[in-house]
């Protein structure tokens, strides 16, 4: 059986760790290819990073993340933040990226799911959707780190992504991150019930419950950590004996 | 002397430098190449690939590396991952019809949706076929490795399987024979037990 995939996520801006990590034992655990490597020696599955930059370095900083990993890590990778276009997803992909998450870039030119799909085969594009709540039991598509509404509607927008050839959704509930008390169970469970390609949970993990109520509830096929990782609260073996013990199929 | 290496085909099909970072890593002496001197010189050779056969053959031709792969295969220590592993059969159903390498007898076809996800993308566990497989050597049964693939081998060499993992059907995970290893799933992004199947490799290949 196919496992259920344990995902931490790393902000990165120019090269650095957003928010340090404190508790890991690491010469420099700013430095996100040595909390990668750190990751994937404690049974992590995969590594998101997000890359936060803005400046005119941005694409050298993302190719240099890309390359850097690529030497240290040995678990599958995704790069996201601000790519929207298809040379820097070849360079990204050619220096070892497996994946890479594109967002505002996907709203604005859906063709770029299309045409990236074609090219690397949808296992390398991942589109990543921030959700947040509308009155009507229905979560509208935000952009731009969150701050614009884009009038779309999140199951429509992710049948659509699903058509266009993404090979995943990265699916952000703006509601409750960084909230710490549980992902959003309806939204997960209602993109997973109406796509068919793997959906990966994102924001409010607080404890372990709430990766199983992700992964059991919301169907969700990977759960994307941060903070409770990053802060040494669990570790991802802890994370993963206590998802075996609820009966879901891990890789320890 | 001249010094021993390990041949990696670079023939434009993806994953090359995951690859080499990962025996690198091991401390293997590795040569990224597509020159034909360079490969029936070399002690041993790792052909990696991702994306569509079809695309892979093309460009096999292009370099004109197939006709010396079909015998270098033969002669020495041979590693085959993703579609390095698909090449190796006869014929592929992916986008059309294409002839692979031919070296053991199969065809390529697309996994079955019935109840999965397409592609198989994720770590999944390889029941061992072979007991005394020498790429799984001193590993436990049911390891997990990760998988990205929707097209698989149709083996009709029963004898060649070394490991099969479970996707709705029965998919053949490696295949062994004499000289020649082929793995579906990919050791570079497998972690510590992919290290440990590249290190088994290495030792087969004793240079």
């Amino acid at each position: 059986m196919i496992t259920k995939r344990i995902i931490p996520c790393l902000d990165v801006n120019k090269g650095r760790v957003v928010k340090g990590v404190s508790f890991v034992n690491l010469q420099d655990a700013g430095d996100p290819v040595e909390l990668a490597a750190y990751y994937d020696r404690e049974g992590a599955d995969e590594i998101v990073f997000l890359d936060i930059t803005a400046s005119h370095e941005k694409r050298k900083t993302v190719v240099e993340l890309a390359s850097k990993t690529a030497e240290k890590v040995f678990i599958p990778y995704t790069i996201g933040g601000g790519i929207n276009n298809i040379e820097d997803m070849r360079e990204i992909l050619k220096k070892g990226a497996d994946k890479i998450s594109i967002n505002t870039s996907a709203v604005e030119n859906p063709d770029l799911i299309r045409k990236g799909a074609g090219i690397f085969g949808s296992q390398c594009i991942v589109v990543a959707i921030d959700a947040k709540k509308k009155d009507d039991n229905s979560w509208e598509v935000y952009t731009h780190g969150g701050r614009n509404a884009t009038g779309l509607d999140v199951l429509e927008w992710s049948r659509e992504v699903e058509r266009l050839g993404a090979g995943e959704i990265l699916l952000t509930s703006m509601d409750k991150d960084g909230k710490k008390d549980g992902y959003d169970i309806e939204l997960t469970k209602t993109v997973t019930s109406g796509v068919n390609i793997p959906v990966i949970a994102s924001g409010g993990a607080g404890n372990l419950e709430h990766l199983k109520d992700a992964i059991l509830m919301g169907g969700a096929d990977a759960v994307l950590v941060a903070s409770i990782f990053h802060y040494g609260q669990y570790t991802i073996k802890q994370a993963k004996e206590y998802l075996r013990s609820e009966g879901i199929e891990v890789r320890l | 002397m001249v010094k021993k290496y390990i041949a990696v085909i670079d023939y434009n099909a993806g994953n090359i430098k995951s690859v080499s970072n990962a025996f690198a890593r091991l401390g293997a002496n590795i040569e990224v190449t597509n020159n034909p001197k360079i490969i029936s010189n070399s002690s041993a050779i790792i052909l990696p690939g991702v994306g569509s056969f079809g695309d892979a053959v093309k460009n096999l031709e292009a370099f004109r590396l197939v006709d010396i792969l079909k015998k270098e295969i033969k002669s020495k220590p041979f590693l085959g991952i993703c579609l390095g592993l698909q090449l190796l059969f006869e014929h592929s159903s992916e986008q059309g019809f294409y002839e692979g390498l031919g070296i053991f007898k199969g065809e390529i076809q697309k996994i079955p949706s019935e109840g999965v996800k397409i592609p198989h993308m994720g770590w999944n566990q390889i029941s061992l076929e072979k007991p005394h497989s020498r790429l799984f050597k001193d590993m436990g049964n049911f390891v997990n490795f990760y998988f990205v693939h929707s097209y698989h081998v149709v083996c009709r060499e029963n004898e060649i399987i070394s490991s099969t993992t479970d996707y709705g059907i029965k998919i053949t995970a490696s295949v062994e024979k004499d000289n020649i290893f082929a793995v579906q799933f990919h050791p570079e992004k497998s972690s510590m037990a992919g290290m440990k199947v590249l290190q088994n490799f290495l030792e087969f290949v004793n240079i």
